[in-house]
């Protein structure tokens, strides 16, 4: 919620207008109050029923990976939990690969999340608290660049880490995420630095603090939800890529949680998929997500302009 | 870093009150600073994007002019070609047939989900709260879902053997829907990889179009109810013109997102599809970089497919520029 709060900053006209849809919503319009009407039934019932269609899949996930696959494999599906098991977890997580691959995520994550804040936070800072030649050229290259798919790039991407003998590393894969997330970091923190008065800063410095040390004590502290909202920004791409972890993690033992899952389905394919096992692992890999995802949910349904969370 | 900043601070005059209003009109102009620390700032990320998108964009754009194959992979020298490799695939039909699919596929599936995104947050507007909100808690859930999860779920659900969808049309009836295998022909591939990718990006659209439409003033509505104007009326001349900027950013974004649907089909391909009349533009570039080795066709695809997305991007990339000047 905290991070609502300081969207407040953010210039872009669309934010605000969504700030001007939280308070509306706040106060109880006079319509919802009139008796009911039967149009007003089928609207609701349309409501519940759009509810349902999109909440379903995860409700399926959820409920198939708590299922025995002997369960799943029989004619009659169950919509209910009736033999809760937690096999489907434990299978997946003593089986071959998925640790392995939740380590080479997590490590990769780690990495890409710690540089991408600490360099798009000095881009930031250079941005909107500097006046300086380039500056206008370098936003306009940051929003282009943000825009380049990596479907379009990812062979390129592949062969220059191939060249440099980066093929299945961390450092790899890292560099690439890192340059594909720092554009919309830096885009993302210079509304929050700039929402920090820079006489904030300088008062403190009458007091006798050193620039770095008035960059600590007064202006990193308030920047702390943005950087939370981008740090949490850079984990979902750097955690669920897809496209370049494919081409640049080709050995079994580099691959990360995504690619693991994808190759996990196709070694089964043969001798039955085991889909209790395939929904644990899907639910596993979409649980920190979620988690992360319902902690910025301000930021992300507000922060519109910002190319949000996509591929 | 921050140290290159710190002996600056010994030169700012004690006297803030004279520099306040100085101070308000230009906030980032500073002239004592050193004029190179904006620049220090910005080298990691520079050189952070040089490193990833650069060097690779100068190497795409080079190898698209040459004969780049599995021999110059290993070393043997890339001929200039310049442009052998464009007129080959502007003479090639499956590369027009992988454009064709492309578009179409985005443009579908972009219309598609902001209309779908559109009649839900009108939806939102009009029921109560309590519905409202599990809709929103629905929508939130589902546009978490990593992509790789969603797929695999949607795999489930149309199992040609042990799948729902089978299982719920067979018991309404339907019996050739007994074991029938929804991937192995192209219209019901790309029919599943739609439903995926409306239910993905549909929660971003409805959520952001209802927050739009929240900043309509029901002041408005409501006079335009007591002028006569019917539900039509209002929706077309009234909500959807007030909403039109959300609106056309919100479809910009999702055909662009649309173009690079590539993890989705390349998932759902594993199930038995088709290869050759599935791909779609990521998929293509796939195949015939990787797989055949043949990177100086694969590079000039690529090179189309950026230059695509370019195009697309420039009225988004000018309205945040814009909303930058003006802030």
């Amino acid at each position: 919620m905290t991070a609502i709060e300081v969207t407040r900053d953010a210039p872009e006209p669309v934010t605000r207008t969504t700030k001007a849809a939280v308070s509306a919503t706040a106060v109880p319009r006079a319509k919802n109050r009139r008796k009911i009407r039967p149009g007003k039934v089928v609207i609701s019932l349309l409501g519940i029923a759009a509810a349902l269609v999109w909440v379903f899949p995860v409700y399926w996930m959820i409920i198939s990976a708590f299922t025995p696959n002997a369960r799943l494999q029989s004619t009659n599906p169950s919509f209910f939990p009736t033999s809760a098991t937690w096999s489907g977890f434990t299978n997946v997580i003593s089986g071959s690969g998925f640790v392995g691959a939740l380590r080479m995520s997590l490590a990769i994550t780690v990495l890409t999340v710690l540089v991408v804040i600490i360099w798009a936070t000095l881009a930031a800072l250079a941005i909107s608290r500097f006046k300086f030649k380039g500056r206008k050229s370098f936003l306009l290259a940051v929003l282009f660049i943000q825009m380049l798919p990596a479907e379009g790039l990812f062979l390129a991407q592949y062969q220059m880490l191939s060249k440099a003998q980066l093929v299945n590393t961390i450092w790899g894969v890292s560099i690439i995420y890192i340059a594909a997330i720092i554009p919309f970091t830096v885009w993302m923190l210079r509304g929050f630095v700039a929402g920090v008065p820079a006489e904030l800063e300088e008062a403190a410095m009458v007091d006798g603090l050193t620039r770095s040390k008035a960059f600590f004590k007064i202006t990193f502290p308030l920047l702390a939800p943005g950087l939370i909202a981008s740090g949490v920004y850079a984990f979902l791409q750097a955690w669920n890529e897809f496209t370049v972890a494919l081409i640049a993690l080709p050995a079994r033992d580099a691959q990360t949680l995504p690619i693991w899952l994808r190759s996990f389905l196709a070694d089964s394919a043969n001798k039955g998929i085991d889909w209790s096992q395939v929904m644990a692992a899907s639910t596993l890999i979409a649980i920190p997500v979620i988690i992360f995802f319902l902690i910025v949910q301000g930021r992300m349904t507000s922060g519109l302009v910002s190319g949000a969370v996509k591929g | 870093m921050t140290d290159t900043i710190a002996p600056s601070a010994a030169h700012v005059p004690p006297d803030t009150t004279a520099q306040q209003p100085q101070r308000r009109q230009e906030p980032s102009g500073k002239k004592r600073r050193g004029k190179l620390v904006p620049y220090l700032l910005l080298t990691p990320a520079i050189l952070g994007l040089l490193a990833g998108l650069g060097y690779p964009l100068y190497w795409q754009f080079t190898t698209a002019f040459k004969e780049y194959g599995l021999r110059q992979a290993f070393g043997a020298p890339a001929e200039w070609v310049w442009f052998d490799n464009f007129t080959k695939i502007l003479t090639d039909d499956a590369v027009w047939a992988v454009v064709v699919r492309s578009l179409a596929f985005c443009l579908v599936n972009a219309l598609l989900t902001v209309a779908i995104g559109l009649a839900l947050a009108l939806l939102m507007r009009a029921v109560s709260a309590p519905i409202r909100i599990t809709i929103q808690i629905a929508m939130l859930l589902a546009w978490a879902m990593p992509m790789v999860a969603s797929v695999t779920v949607f795999k489930w659900l149309f199992n040609y053997r042990t799948g729902l969808v089978n299982w719920v049309l067979v018991k309404l009836g339907m019996d050739q829907f007994e074991n029938y295998s929804w991937f192995s022909s192209p219209w019901t591939f790309f029919l599943v990889a739609t439903m995926i990718v409306v239910w993905m990006s549909v929660p971003f659209v409805a959520l952001s179009l209802y927050a739009g439409l929240t900043s309509v003033p029901d002041e408005i509505v409501e006079a335009a109810r007591i002028d006569g104007a019917s539900s039509t009326q209002i929706l077309w001349r009234i909500l959807v013109p007030m909403i039109k900027s959300v609106l056309s950013i919100v479809l910009l974004l999702q055909i662009i997102w649309d173009l690079r649907v590539f993890g989705q089909i390349n998932l759902l391909q594993q199930q038995g599809a088709p290869v050759g009349s599935t791909n779609l533009f990521g998929n293509f570039i796939y195949e015939v970089g990787v797989g055949r080795g043949d990177f100086g066709t694969a590079a000039a695809v690529s090179l189309f497919v950026l230059a695509l997305t370019m195009l697309i991007s420039w009225p988004y990339v000018r309205s945040l520029m814009k909303e930058e000047e003006n802030s």
